[in-house]
C-alpha cells in the first residue's frame, strides 16, 4: 500500500459541504443537554452558598425532605473523598466540604418530582454558616495577612513577602534583560489590569443521570469531555469506570468551560440514591456564579526598542487569580506573551493566587489573550513614540521557522510573517481612516495548539460507504471535517461517509474537545484509521487477484495493481471490495489510537477600526479583519467561523464583559442583561482571511484554528481606542465609564 | 393545587395541555408537549433562544405564562419547514454555515422569519437590530446576518 | 399561585381588591415573569388584564391619543399617527428590550415596575401624559409623573389598576425626543437618559419640558433646564446651560451599571442631544 502523505490536490478537503448534523439543528430536532426526558425522571436543584467565604457548620434538610415529592438530598458526605490535588479540588469545587469558598459554591443538592418543587426544596435546606473574611482581588489576596483559603497550599518557591494564597510561580525566557534594555533607544513600562470574563456559551450545563444502587448507569450530558465526566463521576461516587457510560449530547457551546466537571457527579449521586433518572440543568445565574470564568489579574510589561524598530528586550510579569483553587493557567499567558517575536533578551514570569471566586475554567486559548494584550499594547505605544509603522515593526521582529521561542521550543514552519504580509497588503490596512475620534489598531496573536489522546474507528459498509466513530463532542462542525478527511483518504465522496460522536463505551479514550485539537488530532487518527482500512482492502484485492499484498496500491477509492509487473487487473473499487468482505475474510474496519504530537503553532493578525464618542467614552467597532494561518482549511466556512467567533468574544472582552463583585463578595451581574456579551447590532461584519502554511505534523497540513482568534482582539481594539483618543488604555474592559474617565 | 387546562394551536395543530399557573410557555412546550426546539439559555428574556411567535408576533416563550396561550396561535421552530421542504432561511443557514453549536439557531430562525414576514428587504442594520435579542456566542453573527440576507433575496425572487 | 384572566375592569379590580396576600397585575409580563423566575416575588394571585376589551386599543380623540394599558411596544410603534405626534414617547417605549420583548412589554408595566431607569417614563412625563386608574373607589386620573414614587414603589392603592394613558393634543411645531445611554447598542438597561418635549414659535422654543431617567430614585423633571432653552433657538450657550442644569438635578447612585460621575455627565450630554433632535422634529432650523 502506498498513500501519498504529502498530497495536496484535494477532492473533498477545502470544499464547503453542508454539515451532516445541520438539518437536525435548523429544524429543532437536535437533542442538547437539557432536551432529554426519561420516564420517571426527577429534577435536581443545587443549594449554593450566598457567602464568598464561610465555614459550613451544619446542613439540615429535614424541612425539604418533608415536602411531598422531594425524594433525596445529597451533601459532601454522600461522595467518596479523593486523593491527589486534581481529584480532591474538583470534588471540593462541585460540592463544598468544610468551607464554602465563593458565592455560588454548591453545598447540597435535592431531587424532586418537578423542577419547581426541587427549587422550593433547595430553599428549605438550612445551612448554618460561620462567615469568614473574604478576598476577591488579586493584590489583596497576595498579601501576607489576607484571608487564607487553603492551609498548606502555598507555593514553596514563592517570593519573599507573598502570602499563603500564592500557589504557583513560573518563569520563562532567555538572554540578558539588563543588557537588552541598555541597548534600547526607548523603554516603555506599563501596568495593565483585566477583569474576569466568562465563556458565555448560550447553553447552560445540563445532564440526565440514570444510575442504580449497584453503581451501574449512564449519563447524558452536554460536555467537551465525556471521558472526563465518566472518570470523575465514577471516582466521586465510588463506581467502577467500566460501569459508567457517558453519552455526549449535542453541545451548545463550551469554549473550554464545558471541559470541566460540575453537576454531573451530583446528578449521579441523586440518581443512585433514588433509583430514578435525575435531570439537572443550571440556570444562567448558576452558570455565571459557579462555573469557570477565565483567569484575570495584573500584567506589568517593559519593552525596549531601537529607533529602527528592533526590540532589544522584553519583560512581562503577571499576577493572576484563578478562583478558589490553585491554577497554573497563568503559565500559558506568560508563555504566549512574546511568542510572536524573535527576541534576544526576554523574560516572562507569572504568579497565581487563590481568591474567593469560582474555580477558573479554560476559555479559548486560556491566558494567552492577557499576556499578548500587554505586550502588543506596549509595542504599539513604542511605535507611536518612535514614529514607526506598527506593521513594519511587527514584520521586522516577527518569529519565524528556526526562531527560539520566548518559552523555549524552536519554531518549525509557521504562518506569522505570511499573515503580517497579507494584512499589510489588505485593503483594510491601506484604507484611509477619515474623521475625528477614530483609530486603527493592530495586534498579533498566538496559540500553542494541542494534540493529545485520541481514538477513532472506521467501518467499511457493504454498500461501499464508511462510518466513522469518534469520541470528541462536535462543538462547531467537526463531524463534517472528520468525514471530509475520511472521504479524502478513502477516495469516497463526502456523502458516503458519516461520522458520529460515540458514548464512552463505544470508542477508546479521548481527551476533551479543547486546545484546538479535534480537527488536528481526531483528523490525524481518522486518516490513520482509514489507512488501516485501506490496508485491509488492498489485502482483500490481492487475495482475489492472487497477487502479493505489497503489489496493490490504493488510488482514487480503488485497489489497483502497483505496476505492470504486479499483474493486469482492472481497479477494484471500495464498493466492490466491501460487497464481498464477508466472503474474503470478514468485516473491514480500521482504527487508530494515539497521543497525537506535532499540533503545530498557530498565529493570527487582527486589524480593528474604531470610533470613540468623546462625550460618553463609548466605542463603536467600524471595521474588523482577521488573518490566520490554518495550515490547511478542511472546511473553510468553519475555519472562518472560528476566526469570527473568536474575534467577537475578544471584542466583548475588550469593551464590555466583566465580572463585577460587590464588597460582600457576591457576583453583581449574574445574567446576560449585565454580563454584556456582544449583540448583533454591536458589530460590523468580521472579515476572515485564511492563510495556509501546512503543518508538517499532519498528513494534510492541518493546524488547530479554534483558539488563536480570541488572542489579538484585546490589543487590536485597545490600540485602536488608544490611537483614537490619544490616551493609552491599560484597563479592561474599556467600558464607556472607564474610557471617559481616562480621556477627561 | 389543580392544574389549568389550556387549548391552543401550535404549528397549525390544535393542542391541549395541562399546566401549573407558574409554568411558562417555554416549560409547557419543552416539558409537557415535547417540543424541545425552543431552548432555554437564560429564562429571563435576554438570549432569545426560546423565541416563538404568538399570533404572528415574536416573543420569548420564557416571558409568557403557559396559561396565557389559551386560544392563541403559537408557531415554533418545529413548524418552520413544510414537511420535507426547508424554509429558505433554514436552507441558507445550512449552506452559509450560520451555525456552529446550533443552540441559538432555532431562536434566530424564528426571529428572522418574523422579520422577513414583515419586511422582505431589510438593510443589514435593520437585521442586526431586529436580531439583537438573540445571542450567539459562536459565530460573531457575520454568517447569520449573511444567511438572512441571502434568504431574503431568495424569497423576494431576487 | 392563582392565575385569573378577567373579562372586565370591574372583575379585575374586585379580584385584586378582595385578594389576600401578594398580587400582581400581568400586562406584558416582561418584568413579572423575570421576577417570578428569579424568585424575587412569589405572588398568590396574578391577574392578566389582556382579555379585557379595550385594553389593547389606541384611540385618537381631538388630536390626543388614548392608549390602552395592554398595548405592546410593537403595537405602539406600528401606529403611524402616534409616531408622528409623539416620536419621543414611542422611541422611549421601543428602546425597551429586544424585538421579542417589544411583542409583549407595555407602557403600563414599564411605569408600574417603577424602575428609575424605565425607558418610556421620562418621555411620558415630558409629554404631560395622564394615567386613568380604576379601583375599588372608582376611577381617577393622575399625571404619569405622580405614579412612581421610588424604586419598585408606586402610588397605586390596593385593588387599583391603570386602564389607559392619555397623551394630549399637540400644537403645531411641537415634538419630542428621548435618548438613553447604554454600553452596548441594545439589550441593556439605561445608565442615564433624557426626554425633551418642545414647542416652537417662529423658530424659537416657547415651551419645554425636560425629564431625566436613571439619575435619581424616580424620573426627574428639570424646570431649570427647560428655562435655559426657552426663548432660544438652541444656541450652544443655552444648550450648555441646559446641560449644567440637568447635571445639577442628578442624584444618582454608583452601581454595576455606572458611576455617579458618569451618570451625571452623561445625563447632560444626552439632554443636549435629545433637545437638538426634538427641535429639528418640531421644524426648527439651527
Ligand atoms: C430582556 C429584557 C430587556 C429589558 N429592557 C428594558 C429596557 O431597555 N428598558 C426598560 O425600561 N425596561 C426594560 N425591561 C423591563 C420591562 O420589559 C419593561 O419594564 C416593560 O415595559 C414592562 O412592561 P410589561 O407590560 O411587560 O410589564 P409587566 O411585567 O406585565 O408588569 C410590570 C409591573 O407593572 C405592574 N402592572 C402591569 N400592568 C399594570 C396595570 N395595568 N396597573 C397596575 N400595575 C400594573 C405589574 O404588576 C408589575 O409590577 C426589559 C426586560 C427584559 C426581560
Ligand atoms: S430563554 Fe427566553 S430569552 Fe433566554
Ligand atoms: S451557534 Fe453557538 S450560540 Fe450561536
Amino acid at each position: 500500500m502506498a498513500l501519498d502523505d504529502t498530497k495536496r490536490d484535494f477532492k473533498v478537503i477545502g470544499q464547503r459541504v453542508v454539515r451532516p448534523d445541520g438539518i437536525d439543528k435548523v429544524t429543532g430536532k437536535a437533542q442538547y443537554g437539557a432536551d432529554l426526558i426519561l420516564p420517571g425522571m426527577l429534577w435536581g436543584a443545587v443549594v449554593r452558598s450566598p457567602h464568598a467565604h464561610a465555614k459550613i457548620l451544619k446542613i439540615d434538610a429535614s424541612e425539604a425532605l418533608k415536602l411531598d415529592g422531594v425524594e433525596a438530598v445529597v451533601t459532601r458526605a454522600d461522595f467518596v473523598e479523593q486523593k491527589g490535588d486534581n481529584f480532591a479540588d474538583n470534588l471540593d469545587n462541585i460540592m463544598a466540604g468544610k468551607k464554602a469558598l465563593y458565592d455560588g459554591h454548591a453545598v447540597a443538592a435535592v431531587a424532586a418530582t418537578s423542577q419547581r418543587l426541587a427549587n422550593k426544596a433547595a430553599k428549605l435546606v438550612k445551612v448554618e454558616y460561620e462567615i469568614l473574611p473574604h478576598v476577591t482581588e488579586v493584590d489583596e489576596a497576595m498579601k501576607a495577612d489576607a484571608p487564607v483559603l487553603h492551609e498548606g497550599r502555598k507555593y514553596t518557591g514563592a517570593p519573599a513577602g507573598s502570602g499563603p494564597n500564592v500557589t504557583h510561580y513560573q518563569d520563562y525566557g532567555h538572554g540578558d534583560l539588563d543588557a537588552g534594555f541598555a541597548k534600547a533607544d526607548m523603554v516603555i513600562e506599563r501596568s495593565f489590569k483585566s477583569e474576569g470574563v466568562h465563556q458565555g456559551y448560550i447553553e447552560p450545563h445540563a445532564c440526565v443521570a440514570n444510575y442504580n444502587t449497584d453503581g451501574r448507569g449512564e449519563t447524558w450530558v452536554c460536555t467537551q469531555g465525556p471521558f472526563m465526566i465518566r472518570d470523575f463521576t465514577a471516582a466521586f461516587n465510588g463506581f467502577n469506570i467500566s460501569q459508567v457510560r457517558v453519552t455526549p449530547s449535542e453541545i451548545g457551546g463550551g469554549f473550554g468551560g464545558k471541559a470541566h466537571i460540575f453537576i454531573e457527579p451530583v446528578a449521579a449521586a441523586l440518581s443512585k440514591k433514588t433509583g430514578r433518572p435525575v435531570k439537572m440543568a443550571m440556570t444562567r445565574s448558576e452558570v455565571l456564579r459557579a462555573t469557570g470564568p477565565t483567569i484575570s489579574g495584573h500584567i506589568d510589561v517593559k519593552i525596549g526598542m531601537k529607533k529602527d524598530g528592533t526590540i532589544t528586550a522584553g519583560y512581562l510579569g503577571m499576577r493572576a487569580q484563578g478562583g478558589a483553587y490553585p491554577s497554573g493557567t497563568v503559565d500559558m499567558a506568560t508563555q504566549a506573551a512574546f511568542a510572536a517575536y524573535d527576541l534576544e533578551n526576554v523574560k516572562s514570569e507569572g504568579w497565581n493566587v487563590v481568591t474567593n471566586r469560582p474555580k477558573e475554567a479554560a476559555y479559548r486559548a486560556p491566558g494567552a489573550p492577557l499576556g499578548v494584550w500587554g505586550v502588543e499594547s506596549v509595542l504599539d505605544e513604542l511605535c507611536q513614540e518612535l514614529n514607526l509603522d506598527p506593521m513594519e515593526v511587527r514584520i521586522k521582529n516577527a518569529a519565524k521557522k528556526g526562531t527560539k521561542s520566548s518559552y523555549g521550543p524552536t519554531f518549525d514552519d509557521m504562518g506569522l510573517l505570511t499573515a503580517l504580509e497579507a494584512a499589510k497588503a489588505h485593503p483594510h490596512w491601506n484604507a484611509p481612516l477619515d474623521g475625528p475620534n477614530k483609530g486603527r489598531g493592530l495586534s498579533c496573536g498566538f496559540w500553542f495548539n494541542f494534540g493529545g489522546a485520541t481514538s477513532v474507528s472506521l467501518q467499511i459498509n457493504s454498500d461501499g460507504t464508511a462510518s466513522v466513530t469518534e469520541g470528541n463532542p462536535d462543538i462547531g462542525g467537526s463531524r463534517a471535517s472528520i468525514s471530509m478527511m475520511a472521504a479524502e483518504t478513502l477516495g469516497l465522496p463526502f456523502e458516503k461517509v458519516r461520522t458520529i460522536v460515540a458514548d464512552t463505551n463505544s470508542i477508546g479514550f479521548n481527551q476533551e474537545t479543547n486546545g484546538s485539537r479535534v480537527t488536528f488530532a481526531v483528523g490525524l487518527a481518522t486518516i490513520k484509521a482509514a489507512e488501516a482500512a485501506i490496508k485491509v482492502m488492498c489485502g482483500r484485492a490481492a487475495k482475489i487477484w492472487g497477487i502479493d499484498e505489497e503489489a496493490v496500491d490504493w488510488v482514487d477509492g480503488a485497489a489497483v495493481p502497483s505496476g505492470p509487473n504486479a499483474g493486469d487487473f482492472p481497479p477494484m473499487t471500495l464498493a466492490e471490495i466491501a460487497k464481498v468482505a464477508v466472503q474474503t475474510g470478514g468485516p473491514i474496519a480500521g482504527h487508530h489510537e494515539v497521543t497525537a504530537d506535532g499540533a503545530g503553532v498557530s498565529f493570527g493578525v487582527h486589524i480593528a477600526d474604531v470610533e470613540v464618542d468623546p462625550e460618553t467614552g463609548k466605542t463603536t467597532v467600524l471595521r474588523y479583519t482577521a488573518f490566520q494561518d490554518a495550515g490547511k482549511a478542511i472546511h473553510p466556512d468553519y475555519v472562518e467561523g472560528q476566526m469570527q467567533g473568536g474575534a467577537v468574544q475578544g471584542i466583548g472582552w475588550a469593551l464590555n464583559e466583566e465580572y463585577i463583585y460587590g464588597a460582600d463578595g457576591r457576583l453583581q451581574n449574574d445574567g446576560f442583561l449585565d454580563y454584556r456579551i456582544p449583540v448583533a447590532s454591536d458589530l460590523p461584519m468580521i472579515d476572515a482571511v485564511i492563510l495556509e502554511i501546512p503543518n508538517p505534523g499532519h498528513p494534510y497540513g492541518v493546524r488547530g484554528v479554534g483558539e488563536t482568534g480570541i488572542v489579538p482582539p484585546l490589543a487590536a481594539i485597545g490600540n485602536a481606542v488608544s490611537r483614537a483618543t490619544g490616551v493609552r488604555m491599560t484597563k479592561l474592559p474599556m467600558s464607556p465609564p472607564t474610557v471617559l474617565k481616562a480621556i477627561s | 393545587m389543580s392544574k389549568l387546562h389550556v387549548t391552543t394551536t401550535i404549528n397549525g395543530d390544535s393542542r391541549e395541555f395541562l399546566c401549573e399557573p407558574e409554568d411558562t410557555l417555554l416549560d409547557a412546550l419543552r416539558n409537557t408537549l415535547g417540543l424541545t426546539g425552543a431552548k432555554e439559555g437564560c429564562a429571563t428574556g435576554d438570549c432569545g433562544a426560546c423565541s416563538v411567535t404568538v399570533n404572528g408576533r415574536l416573543v420569548c416563550s420564557c416571558l409568557m405564562l403557559a396559561a396565557e396561550a389559551e386560544g392563541q396561535e403559537i408557531d415554533t421552530i418545529e413548524g418552520m419547514a413544510d414537511h420535507d421542504k426547508l424554509h429558505p432561511l433554514q436552507k441558507h443557514f445550512l449552506e452559509g454555515a450560520a451555525l456552529q453549536c446550533g443552540i441559538c439557531t432555532p431562536g434566530f430562525l424564528v426571529a428572522a422569519k418574523a422579520l422577513l414576514d414583515k419586511n422582505p428587504d431589510p438593510t443589514e442594520t435593520e437585521i442586526r437590530y431586529h436580531l439583537a435579542g438573540n445571542l450567539c456566542r459562536c459565530t460573531g453573527y457575520d454568517k447569520i446576518i449573511r444567511a438572512v440576507q441571502n434568504a431574503a433575496a431568495e424569497m423576494r425572487g431576487a | 399561585m392563582r392565575f385569573e384572566q378577567p373579562k372586565t375592569v370591574n372583575d379585575a379590580v374586585s379580584l385584586l381588591a378582595d385578594a389576600d396576600g401578594l398580587t400582581r397585575v400581568l400586562a406584558g409580563g416582561t418584568d413579572v415573569l423575570v421576577q417570578l423566575r428569579l424568585g424575587m416575588v412569589e405572588p398568590d394571585l396574578v391577574v392578566d388584564i389582556k382579555a379585557i376589551p379595550g385594553m389593547r386599543d389606541i384611540t385618537e380623540e381631538n388630536g390626543g391619543f388614548t392608549i390602552g394599558a395592554a398595548v405592546s411596544g410593537a403595537e405602539l410603534g406600528e401606529h403611524a399617527k402616534l409616531v408622528a405626534a409623539y416620536p419621543g414617547v414611542v422611541e422611549g417605549m421601543e428602546l425597551v428590550g429586544s424585538t421579542q420583548v417589544q411583542g409583549r412589554a407595555t407602557l403600563t408595566g414599564n411605569l408600574c415596575n417603577a424602575s428609575p431607569a424605565a425607558d418610556s417614563v421620562p418621555a411620558m412625563i415630558a409629554a404631560d401624559a395622564i394615567a386613568t386608574i380604576a379601583g375599588p373607589d372608582g376611577p381617577r386620573e393622575v399625571p404619569v409623573a405622580d405614579i412612581a414614587i421610588g424604586p419598585g414603589k408606586t402610588s397605586l392603592k390596593k385593588g387599583e389598576i391603570i386602564t389607559s394613558f392619555h397623551l394630549p393634543a399637540r400644537p403645531a411645531n411641537a415634538s419630542d425626543a428621548y435618548l438613553r445611554f447604554i454600553p452596548r447598542t441594545e439589550m441593556d438597561i439605561a445608565v442615564a437618559s433624557a426626554a425633551v418635549n418642545l414647542t416652537l414659535k417662529e423658530g424659537k422654543v416657547v415651551a419645554a419640558k425636560i425629564v431625566l431617567g436613571a439619575v435619581a430614585p424616580t424620573a426627574v423633571t428639570v424646570p431649570a433646564a427647560a428655562d435655559a432653552i426657552i426663548g432660544t433657538a438652541l444656541d450652544d450657550a443655552s444648550l450648555d446651560a441646559m446641560a449644567k442644569a440637568c447635571e445639577a438635578a442628578c442624584n444618582p447612585i454608583t452601581d454595576k451599571r455606572g458611576t455617579i460621575e458618569f451618570r451625571t455627565k452623561t445625563a447632560g450630554t444626552l439632554a443636549k442631544r435629545a433637545a437638538k433632535i426634538a427641535f429639528a422634529r418640531a421644524g426648527g432650523k439651527s
